[in-house]
């Protein structure tokens, strides 16, 4: 199954909840929503489902139009956030009511469900009621219940936002297998950057509806091709810094002047933002190319092995993040490094001009 | 260890309560307690009589007839108000101003004292001037709940009706409410019908408010008395004369204050156990759906 998307705008009274969204997913893919809440991430599923229908724009299955099917003439599968499961069905009879409404024969049906429970740990648990089970265990049995149907599209929205962290890793490490195991064509709606990473795949960043960029996740993160992307990708956010260059000098304000090296030479006088990440800004210097900046610390959080301290640098808010522990007063003056050949510089459309050296490279 | 030290002060906050109960509920109980085992023949003058009274209720024809009559009113009433009111709370909207304008329409009528509701309805009624009965009997039909059994029943079922529904409706209505839209969405993606949506997701979802409202319902009918003794004062003959409204003749029509502390007793007794068999039960039907296939 191929599904695509071609110029899909979604209005609601007047605003667009998704603007414009062209997208082609494959077969046996993992494909990431990834963004903010409102970013548009359940809306798009929703499209893609045919629990709506766009406003303009068509969605085509395997090259055909689908566009005002309704939702149960297509062959998908949805799980939420929420652990949504026939709350007085026991988890056998919950795995099995997708192909009992099919009018699957009973053999079939007995071979299937013990085929979803194996593949998703749920043997002993099949006599039980949703209610006796852990989160964990309702989030699988919600699972086994999309994939049994052995839809052509499974949707995922947000699926672990409800679990305590230990189950969330346990599920998320697992969900490789289970995809691989079906061959579907999977949409997984996340907030998290780091979970994106995670579970690898396509990722499409989304921004108030509008998909930013499509590709390969771990391309998509270290390549990405303007500032709201990089933006979206980053976790705690992006460092940004306004700058002017303008003949062979490149400063924001009178705080902070940067040098012109590597490829930064080669732009023409123009307004760029510069942008980095939280771990390439640090407290010591690491090289004497580093350019040190002058900020007042706003407030430390210490997470155990690392600290991400915010800092204010004329209006700017940065944040640090520092290996160990470092408890700085608040309002302390302290001296930050930036380091130039990490740096990502999008122009005034925000679109990436200059990638740092050690994501050229490799 | 340490030395718990003891503070003398806390028997004068639980002593509030201690009394409020005391006097609402312990003291008035074994009055009648007290009642049921003696006999008086005025002036304040008892005498021991035993398990007596309690025999001659149990005994008794009127006391039978009395709490047929009750059952068979609770269970009317239970098998129009519940089906009734789950109906009307599904298709009550869920959103946009139909919200507000349904749950004030559904709780006008329990804002009504009762004796107000049965004053209604004495008059809706009525042959001669009420609006419903005058029209019935302009159209040929033979109502006249003063001296027709059947029409008394039915007045006072439609009345309970109309006046209790509404409960149901809105316990019900909190439950729906209370069920995730993704439930719905999920039912729609499996392709689930109407009839599948409310059999597998809505009454199990809506099963505790259910149990709550065919309880305050059954105690609540079991107990009728306002609104029957307005509309037709137990009649016609002893036809809509309920427990209660025995108890009030017996206890105050007729002074007979041993029996009718015995009747009480019985009558509380009875309610305490059926509503204990309607939780278990429905309790229990719940935990075996969920076992069960």
């Amino acid at each position: 199954m191929q599904l695509q998307l071609e110029n899909v705008c979604k209005k609601v009274g007047k605003d667009f909840h998704i603007r414009d969204v062209n997208l082609t997913l494959e077969a046996g893919t993992l494909n990431i929503l990834l963004g903010p809440t409102l970013s548009g991430k359940t809306s798009l599923m929703r499209l893609m489902a045919g629990l709506d229908q766009p406003t303009s724009g068509r969605v085509l299955v395997n090259g055909e139009d689908v566009t005002g099917v309704p939702v149960q003439k297509r062959n998908v599968a949805m799980v939420y956030q929420q652990f949504i499961n026939y709350p007085n069905l026991t988890v056998y009879e919950n795995i099995a009511s997708p192909l009992r409404i099919a009018k699957t024969p009973k053999d079939v049906i007995a071979k299937k469900v013990q085929e979803m429970a194996d593949l998703l740990k749920l043997g002993p648990m099949l006599k039980r009621s949703p209610q006796e089970l852990s989160g964990g265990q309702q989030q699988r049995t919600a699972l086994a219940r999309a994939l049994v149907k052995g839809a052509g599209l499974v949707l995922l929205d947000e699926p672990l936002a409800n679990l305590d962290y230990k189950l969330r890793e346990e599920l998320r490490e697992e969900f490789p297998r289970i995809f691989a195991a079906t061959g579907s064509i999977f949409v997984y709606a996340t907030t998290e950057p780091s979970e994106a990473l995670l579970l690898g795949g396509n990722t499409a960043p989304l921004h108030e509806g509008t998909v930013t960029q499509f590709g390969e996740t771990i391309k998509v993160f270290r390549r990405p091709q303007n500032l709201i992307t990089a933006q979206i990708f980053s976790d705690p956010p992006l460092n940004v810094l306004p700058v002017t260059k303008l003949n062979n000098t490149m400063l924001f304000k009178s705080h902070v002047e940067v040098p012109l090296v590597g490829k930064l030479p080669e732009l023409p006088d123009a307004d760029y933002t510069i942008a980095f990440q939280p771990n390439n800004l640090s407290i010591i210097r690491k090289a004497d190319s580093d350019i040190s900046v002058k900020a007042k610390v706003a407030v430390t959080e210490i997470t155990g092995s690392e600290s991400y301290i915010h800092v204010d640098v004329a209006g700017l808010r940065w944040v640090v993040l520092a290996h160990g522990i470092h408890n700085i007063d608040i309002d302390a003056t302290i001296e930050v490094f930036l380091d130039p050949s990490t740096f990502y510089v999008f122009d005034k459309n925000h679109n990436l001009v200059v990638t740092p050296a050690s994501v050229s490279e490799a | 260890m340490i030395q718990k030290q003891v503070n003398q002060k806390a028997w004068f906050m639980v002593l509030p309560v201690f009394l409020i109960v005391a006097f609402s509920a312990v003291i008035p109980l074994m009055t009648v307690v007290n009642y049921s085992v003696q006999d008086t023949f005025g002036n304040n003058v008892f005498s021991w009589y035993g398990l007596g009274w309690f025999e001659e209720i149990i005994h008794s024809p009127r006391f039978h007839d009395a709490f047929l009559r009750q059952l068979l009113f609770s269970g009317i009433i239970l098998a129009i108000e519940i089906p009734l009111g789950i109906c009307i709370a599904l298709a009550m909207p869920k959103k946009g101003w139909g919200v507000p304008v349904c749950l004030v329409t559904m709780a006008l009528p329990l804002l009504i004292p009762w004796n107000v509701v049965g004053t209604i309805w004495q008059i809706f009624g009525r042959v001669d001037i009420g609006l419903l009965g005058h029209t019935l009997a302009q159209m040929g039909i033979n109502y006249n709940y003063v001296q027709d059994p059947l029409a008394a029943w039915l007045t006072v079922i439609v009345m309970d009706v109309w006046h209790w529904t509404s409960l149901v409706v809105l316990l019900c209505y909190a439950g729906l409410c209370s069920i995730p839209d993704a439930y719905y969405q999920a039912a729609k993606i499996d392709g689930a019908t109407r009839l599948a949506v409310f059999r597998y997701i809505q009454l199990p979802k809506m099963q505790r408010v259910l149990l709550i409202a065919v309880l305050l319902r059954f105690m609540d009918s079991f107990m009728i008395y306002t609104e029957p003794f307005v509309i037709t004062g137990g009649g016609p003959g002893n036809s809509t004369t309920f427990l209660s409204i025995d108890l009030v003749k017996m206890a105050i029509g007729q002074f007979d204050l041993g029996p009718a502390a015995a009747m009480s007793l019985i009558y509380f007794l009875v309610i305490l156990l059926l509503s204990w068999v309607f939780y278990t039960v429905m309790s229990n039907v719940g935990e075996e759906s969920k076992g069960g296939h």
